[in-house]
C-alpha cells in the first residue's frame, strides 16, 4: 500500500503536464473533464490511503532506503493528518472544477487546459507538502503550491487589483519562505539531517539534557515564520485579503479551505516532530508563542471582518480570526485540541468554500460584491440565500455542522478564559455574514449610508466595480454552482453530525501526533450549549447591526487597525519582519536560551 | 568555524528586506527579494563548507583519499536556485501587468486594496 503514497504527487503533476501540453488541441470540455477525473481520482487515492493509514505508510522514492541508519533519501509520511489533509485538498480542489465548469471565464481564449492545470499543479503541492516526511522537500512542496497560489490569484491578468493583489501575496509569502530555508539550513547545520524525525533526535542528541540553545531556538524561529506567513497569523496577515479579495472565486474556496489551513498543519508538524522533544523548543515557550499569537490574530481578524462591506474580503478577514483560533488549538499542546481543531479545519473548509461559493454566484449575477451596492437586490436567489443563512449560522457554530464539533472540543480542552475567545470569535465573524445575508438577500433593514463617522474614501476596499468572472453576467444561475456550494455545506455537516466520523478523525490525529494518548470525542452538553450560545450572540449582533447600523458601526475606534492595512507592500515586509523578532522574543522570554 | 559568511548570509537577508519595506519601484521589489534569497545560498553553501576540502566530484580523485565539501548543501542550493528564478519570473510578470493596468509601478500609487 506505501508504495501508492507518492502517486498523490505524481498524478495531478503529470495530469497538468498533459493538460499543458495537449490543451490547444482539445475543446474545453474535455481538458476540464479530464481535470476534474485526474483531480477525482487523487481524492479517492487519499481517501483509500487514509482508510489504511494505521499504522502509518512510509515510502523512500526511487528506493534510496536507508543504510545502517543513514539516508539521503526523500521520506513520504502517509499518516492520518498528513493524508487527512491531503484529501481534504483533494476534494476542495475538485469542488473549485465542478464550480468552475464551463462558467469560469479563462483570459487565454484558445488555451483550455490552462486553468485546469494551474488548479492540478496546486493540488499536487498541496498534496506534496501534507504528507512530506523530509523538512526541504516540505520548502520544495510548499513553494511548488505558493507559486502556482499566486499565478492563480492573478489568474484574470487584465484586472489591476487581481495582478496587484497576487504580486503582494508573492512578495510576502517568498520572503516568508525564504526565512524557511535559512532556518532549515540552520537545523541542517548542527544535527546533519533533513528527515523530520531525525532532525528531533540530532537536536536531542546536540542538546544532551541542556535544553535548547541559541542556534535551535533560531532554526525554530525561521522555519516557523515561514508556516505562519502561510498560516496569516498577525502580524503576516496582511496579504490574505488581499489576495482573497481579488483572487477567483474556485481559488478563494482553495486558499481559504485548505491552504492557510496547511500553514497550522506546518507548525503542528514541525513541532510535533522537530521540536518537541529536551532539544527543542520547551513545551511552555511553544504555548505561549502560539496562543499569544493565536489570540492575537483572531481577535484582529473578527475585528476587520466587521467592519468590511466587500463580502469576499470579509469572508477573508473571518478566515484570518479561524486561523487564530487553531493557531490557539494547536499551542495548547493537548490531545483533545488537536482534535478539535482537526474537525474544525474540517468544518471550517467546507463552511467557508461554500460561502465564496455563493459569494462568487453574487458576483457573477450582479457584477459586485459591494454589501451596501447589493442591498436587497439578490431576493430572487433564494436557495443561495438560505445557504449563506445556512453557512453563516455554521460559522457562528450551530450545532451539529463540524465548525459546531471542532469549536465544542478544543474550546473544552483548551478551557479557561480562552473559551470567551472561542465563543466572542465565532459569534462576531458568524454575525458579520448574517447581516450580510439579510442586508443582500432579503433586504432588511435600512440601506447603510456610503461613509460612516470619521472614516475617509481611501479607508476601506469597496466590492463594486469588480468584474464577473464568467464570460457575460448570469441571468440564472448555473447549477454546478449551486450544487457544488450545497454539496460543501451538506460536507460540513456531516462531519459534525455523522455519528462516529469525529472518533475517526481523533484516532487518526491522535496516531500522527506525538502524545501517544487517544482520546474520544463527541458532543458534550456544555459545548452543545456554549454552540448555542455563540450562535445567538451571533444573531442577536446581526439583527442589530441591521435594524440599528449606526449602533454598531462605530468606526472610529477601528480606524487605527484599519489604517494598518495600507496595500503598500513595504509596509507588510516590514510587518512581516517586526513578527518575527515577536515570534523569536516569545520564545525566548522563557529564558532557556543561554 | 569562520563566522564570517554566516554574518554576511544574515547582512544580504536583511538588506533585502530593507531594500523591499522602502522600495520605490515594484522591479527594484523583486530584485530585493532575489537579494533575500542569495543570502540562503551563502547559508547553505557555508553549512557545507570544510577546510582543506575539494569539490565533491569524484571523476579524478579517489572517493576517501581527501575531505570534500558537503554535496547534501550544493544539491539544496541548485533546488533553490530553480525555486527562485521560478518565483523572480512569475512576479516580473505580474509587475509588467501591473505597470500595464495601473500605469505605475510605484508601490506608494498602488493603494486600491486597504481597510
Amino acid at each position: 500500500m506505501h508504495h501508492l503514497v507518492p502517486l498523490l504527487v505524481a498524478v495531478p503533476l503529470l495530469a497538468a503536464a498533459l493538460l499543458v501540453a495537449a490543451g490547444r488541441h482539445v475543446p474545453r470540455p474535455a481538458a476540464e473533464g479530464f481535470g476534474c477525473l485526474a483531480s477525482a481520482t487523487t481524492a479517492a487515492l487519499a481517501i483509500v490511503l487514509l482508510l489504511n493509514s494505521s499504522p502509518p505508510l512510509v515510502e523512500w522514492v526511487g528506493g534510496w532506503f536507508p543504510r545502517g541508519g543513514e539516508s539521503v533519501g526523500i521520506m513520504l509520511v502517509g499518516d492520518g493528518a498528513g493524508l487527512g489533509m491531503a484529501a481534504l485538498a483533494s476534494l476542495l480542489t475538485l469542488a473549485a472544477l465542478a464550480y468552475s465548469w464551463r462558467y469560469f471565464d479563462e483570459p487565454p481564449r484558445g488555451h483550455a487546459g490552462s486553468f485546469p492545470a494551474l488548479m492540478l499543479l496546486f493540488q499536487g503541492g498541496m498534496c506534496g507538502f501534507a504528507i512530506a516526511g523530509d523538512l526541504f522537500d516540505a520548502f520544495v512542496f510548499f513553494e511548488l503550491m505558493s507559486v502556482v497560489a499566486y499565478a492563480l490569484t492573478g489568474y484574470r491578468i487584465d484586472e489591476a487589483k487581481a495582478v496587484q493583489g497576487a504580486l503582494t501575496f508573492g512578495v510576502v509569502n517568498s520572503l516568508g519562505a525564504y526565512a524557511m530555508l535559512m532556518g532549515i539550513a540552520l537545523l541542517y547545520a548542527r544535527t546533519g539531517e533533513l528527515a523530520m524525525t531525525r532532525i528531533g533526535h540530532g537536536l536531542d542528541t546536540a542538546a544532551a539534557g541542556g535544553g535548547p540553545d541559541a542556534l535551535s531556538l533560531a532554526g525554530f524561529v525561521l522555519v516557523v515564520t515561514g508556516l505562519l506567513v502561510k498560516a496569516a497569523a498577525v502580524p503576516f496577515q496582511f496579504w490574505l485579503p488581499d489576495a482573497h479579495a481579488v483572487a477567483p472565486t474556485p481559488v478563494c474556496m482553495l486558499l481559504s479551505g485548505v491552504m492557510v489551513e496547511l500553514g497550522v498543519y506546518g507548525v503542528w508538524r514541525v513541532h510535533g516532530t522537530v521540536f518537541s522533544g529536551p532539544g527543542g523548543v520547551p513545551a511552555a515557550d511553544f504555548t505561549r508563542a502560539l496562543v499569544c499569537l493565536g489570540v492575537l490574530t483572531a481577535a484582529v481578524g473578527a475585528v476587520m471582518c466587521w467592519y468590511q462591506r466587500h463580502i469576499k474580503r470579509l469572508l477573508a478577514f473571518s478566515t484570518i480570526s479561524h486561523t487564530g483560533l487553531f493557531l490557539v488549538g494547536i499551542g495548547a499542546l493537548k490531545a483533545e485540541a488537536d482534535d478539535g481543531t482537526a474537525l474544525y479545519v474540517l468544518g471550517h473548509a467546507g463552511v467557508k468554500a461554500a460561502l465564496f461559493a455563493s459569494a462568487g454566484i453574487l458576483l457573477d449575477r450582479y457584477g459586485t460584491v459591494d454589501e451596501f451596492h447589493l442591498h436587497g437586490r439578490a431576493r430572487g436567489l433564494r436557495g443561495v440565500g438560505f445557504m449563506f443563512a445556512l453557512g453563516a449560522l455554521a460559522l457562528a457554530g450551530l450545532p451539529p455542522f463540524g465548525t459546531g464539533l471542532g469549536k465544542a472540543v478544543s474550546e473544552e480542552a483548551v478551557g479557561g478564559p480562552l473559551t470567551v475567545l472561542y465563543v466572542a470569535v465565532s459569534a462576531i465573524t458568524g454575525a458579520a455574514v448574517l447581516r450580510v445575508t439579510a442586508r443582500v438577500f432579503y433586504g432588511l433593514g435600512p440601506r447603510p449610508e456610503e461613509r460612516e463617522g470619521g472614516e475617509r474614501d481611501e479607508d476601506k476596499t469597496s466590492g463594486c466595480d469588480a468584474e464577473p468572472e464568467t464570460r457575460r453576467r448570469l441571468t440564472r444561475v448555473p447549477d454546478t454552482m449551486r450544487a457544488v456550494a450545497a454539496l460543501l455545506l451538506a460536507g460540513a455537516f456531516a462531519a459534525g453530525a455523522a455519528p462516529g466520523f469525529a472518533g475517526v478523525v481523533a484516532h487518526s490525529v491522535d496516531e500522527a501526533g506525538s502524545w501517544g494518548v487517544f482520546s474520544s470525542v463527541h458532543w458534550t452538553a456544555a459545548g452543545v450549549l456554549l454552540d448555542l450560545l455563540s450562535t445567538a450572540l451571533a444573531v442577536g449582533l446581526a439583527a442589530l447591526a441591521v435594524v440599528r447600523p449606526r449602533w454598531l458601526a462605530a468606526p472610529d475606534r477601528a480606524l487605527p487597525l484599519r489604517r494598518l492595512q495600507s496595500g503598500h507592500v513595504g509596509d507588510y515586509v516590514a510587518w512581516t519582519l517586526l513578527g518575527m523578532a515577536l515570534l523569536g522574543a516569545l520564545v525566548a522570554v522563557g529564558g532557556q536560551a543561554p | 568555524m569562520h563566522v564570517l559568511p554566516y554574518l554576511i548570509a544574515a547582512y544580504v537577508f536583511v538588506i533585502g528586506c530593507y531594500g523591499l519595506a522602502t522600495s520605490r519601484n515594484l522591479i527594484h521589489a523583486v530584485g530585493c527579494l532575489a537579494v533575500c534569497q542569495c543570502a540562503t545560498y551563502i547559508l547553505l553553501l557555508a553549512v557545507g563548507y570544510r577546510d582543506g576540502a575539494t569539490a565533491p566530484v569524484f571523476s579524478d580523485i579517489q572517493p576517501g583519499s581527501r575531505p570534500v565539501v558537503d554535496p547534501v548543501v550544493q544539491a539544496l542550493t541548485l533546488t533553490d536556485i530553480v525555486v527562485g528564478a521560478t518565483v523572480t519570473a512569475l512576479l516580473l510578470a505580474l509587475v509588467v501587468q501591473i505597470s500595464k493596468r495601473h500605469g505605475t509601478v510605484d508601490p506608494d500609487e498602488l493603494r486600491e486594496l486597504r481597510g
